[in-house]
C-alpha cells in the first residue's frame, strides 16, 4: 500500500517523529503530576464524654504533663525543660526503671497472673447468664487478658503501664503550631524508640521493620504495642497560666 | 541501518513504526487520566512543620483536608484562616463539612476517614485547638497533623 502511494507521487508525511512528540508530552506529565501523598503524625482524638461520666480519678504519678506556654517554652511535670530532653523524659515516664514514686507504678504481668484472670473472667461470662451487661464487661476483660497472655508468651514477663497512665499535652492559645508538632514528634519518637528497643531485644528486629500485613508479624506488633501503648492525650483544652 | 536491511531479506517488509505514536499516546492518556492534579486551589499560605516520625496516609480517597494558614491574598490580612474545599470557612462550618464528606462515602468507610490538618507552622494553637474541638463534636476523631519529612 505504502509503495503504491509513493509511486503515485503523493508525498507521505513522516510519522517517525510523532513518537518523540508524544514522548515529550508523556515526560511532561510524568514530571509535573505530583502523586502528593500526604504524611504526618496520626492521632486519635478522644470522643466527647458527658460531664457526669467523666469521673476517672487519675493518680498524679500516672500523668506526664507537658505544658507549652505562649512563648513556646516547655514546662514538664512542673519544671522547665528543653525540648531536647523531652524524648528521654517521656521514655523515663513510660519505663520507670528505678520504680520511682513520682512515675507510674508498673505491675509485672506473668503467665500465671494472666491465666488466673482469664479463668476468672471465663467463669464470670458463664455465671452472668442472661445479664447481658455483666456478660459484656466480663467478655471485654476476658479479651484483654487473653491478649496479655499472648503477649507474655511471645516476649516473656513484662512490666505493664497502668491503664490510665497518660502523657498529657496542653498548650497556650498563642503557642506556635511548629513547637506543638515538634513536641508531638518527640513524644512519638520516644515511644517508637522504646518499641524498637524491645522488639530488637526479643525478636531481633526493629519494631519499624515488622510488617503489619504479614500474618507472622501481627501478633508481635500487638504484643509490643501492649507493652508500650501510645498514650498521648489530646484532651480538653485547658487555659494555662502564662508563666514567663 | 544498512545492516538491518541486509538481514531482513527481500520478502519480509520492515516493521512499521507508524503505530508507535499510538502506543505512546495510549500511555500518555493513561497518565493524564490517572494522575490527579491538586483538586483545590489553596487560598492560604502553608509551610508545613517538619517532623521525623511521620506516617504516610495510605488511602488518599479516605482523606479530607483542612487548610489553616494566613491568606495568600494580602488584602485579607495576616490572621490565619481556615479553608475547607475551595473557600474560607468558619468554625461552625466544620460540622456540615464533615457530614457531607461522610454522606458521599460508603457507610463502611466512614470510620476510616482521616482528616488531615495542613497547618502553617507559624499559626497559633488557638485556632488549631478550636478546630480540633469542632472535629471532636462532629465525631471526626481520626486526625493527622500533616508534616514534612525532616531531620
Amino acid at each position: 500500500m505504502l509503495k503504491k502511494r509513493k509511486r503515485s507521487g503523493v508525498q507521505e508525511i513522516n510519522a517517525g517523529s510523532m513518537a518523540d512528540i508524544a514522548f515529550l508530552l508523556l515526560i511532561f506529565f510524568l514530571v509535573t503530576t505530583t502523586m502528593d501523598t500526604d504524611a504526618g503524625i496520626l492521632r486519635l482524638l478522644p470522643p466527647i464524654v458527658p460531664d457526669e461520666q467523666n469521673t476517672d480519678v487519675v493518680n498524679q504519678r500516672d500523668v506526664y504533663i507537658v505544658l507549652i506556654n505562649d512563648a513556646d517554652q516547655l514546662l514538664v511535670e512542673g519544671a522547665p525543660m528543653d525540648i531536647k530532653d523531652l524524648r528521654e523524659g517521656a521514655k523515663l515516664f513510660m519505663t520507670n526503671p528505678d520504680n520511682s514514686e513520682d512515675l507510674p507504678e508498673r505491675r509485672k504481668v506473668t503467665v500465671a497472673v494472666c491465666q488466673q484472670r482469664v479463668a476468672e473472667n471465663k467463669a464470670g461470662v458463664a455465671a452472668s447468664g442472661s445479664d447481658e451487661q455483666a456478660k459484656q464487661s466480663y467478655q471485654e476483660l476476658l479479651n484483654k487478658w487473653e491478649d496479655k497472655l499472648d503477649a507474655v508468651r511471645l516476649i516473656g514477663e513484662y512490666n505493664e503501664l497502668p491503664p490510665n497512665a497518660v502523657i498529657s499535652l496542653q498548650t497556650g492559645s498563642k503557642t506556635s503550631y511548629d513547637i506543638y508538632v515538634k513536641v508531638q514528634n518527640e513524644l512519638e519518637a520516644a515511644i517508637a524508640e522504646l518499641r524498637d528497643e524491645l522488639s530488637k531485644e526479643k525478636f531481633n528486629r526493629k519494631f519499624s521493620e515488622l510488617n503489619g500485613k504479614n500474618d507472622d508479624d501481627k501478633p508481635l506488633i500487638k504484643a509490643v504495642r501492649l507493652v508500650y501503648p501510645q498514650r498521648i492525650s489530646e484532651a480538653e483544652p485547658v487555659e494555662i497560666a502564662n508563666k514567663p | 541501518m544498512s545492516r538491518f536491511k541486509d538481514t531482513s531479506g527481500k520478502d519480509t517488509p520492515p516493521i512499521s513504526t507508524a503505530s508507535l505514536p499510538d502506543i505512546i499516546f495510549m500511555l500518555l492518556f493513561f497518565f493524564m487520566v490517572t494522575t490527579v492534579m491538586r483538586e483545590t486551589e489553596l487560598l492560604v499560605k502553608i509551610t508545613l512543620p517538619e517532623a521525623s516520625e511521620i506516617t504516610k496516609l495510605e488511602d488518599k480517597a479516605l482523606v479530607d483536608y483542612l487548610y489553616i494558614g494566613p491568606p495568600s491574598n494580602e488584602a485579607l490580612g495576616t490572621e490565619p484562616l481556615m479553608q475547607l474545599n475551595d473557600q474560607f470557612a468558619k468554625l461552625d462550618e466544620i460540622d456540615p463539612w464533615v457530614k457531607l464528606n461522610e454522606e458521599r462515602r460508603d457507610e463502611k468507610e466512614v470510620p476510616l476517614i482521616t482528616r488531615s490538618l495542613k497547618v502553617d507552622k507559624g499559626t497559633y494553637m488557638k485556632i488549631v485547638t478550636d478546630v480540633k474541638q469542632e472535629l471532636r463534636k462532629s465525631n471526626a476523631l481520626k486526625i493527622n497533623y500533616s508534616a514534612a519529612q525532616g531531620r
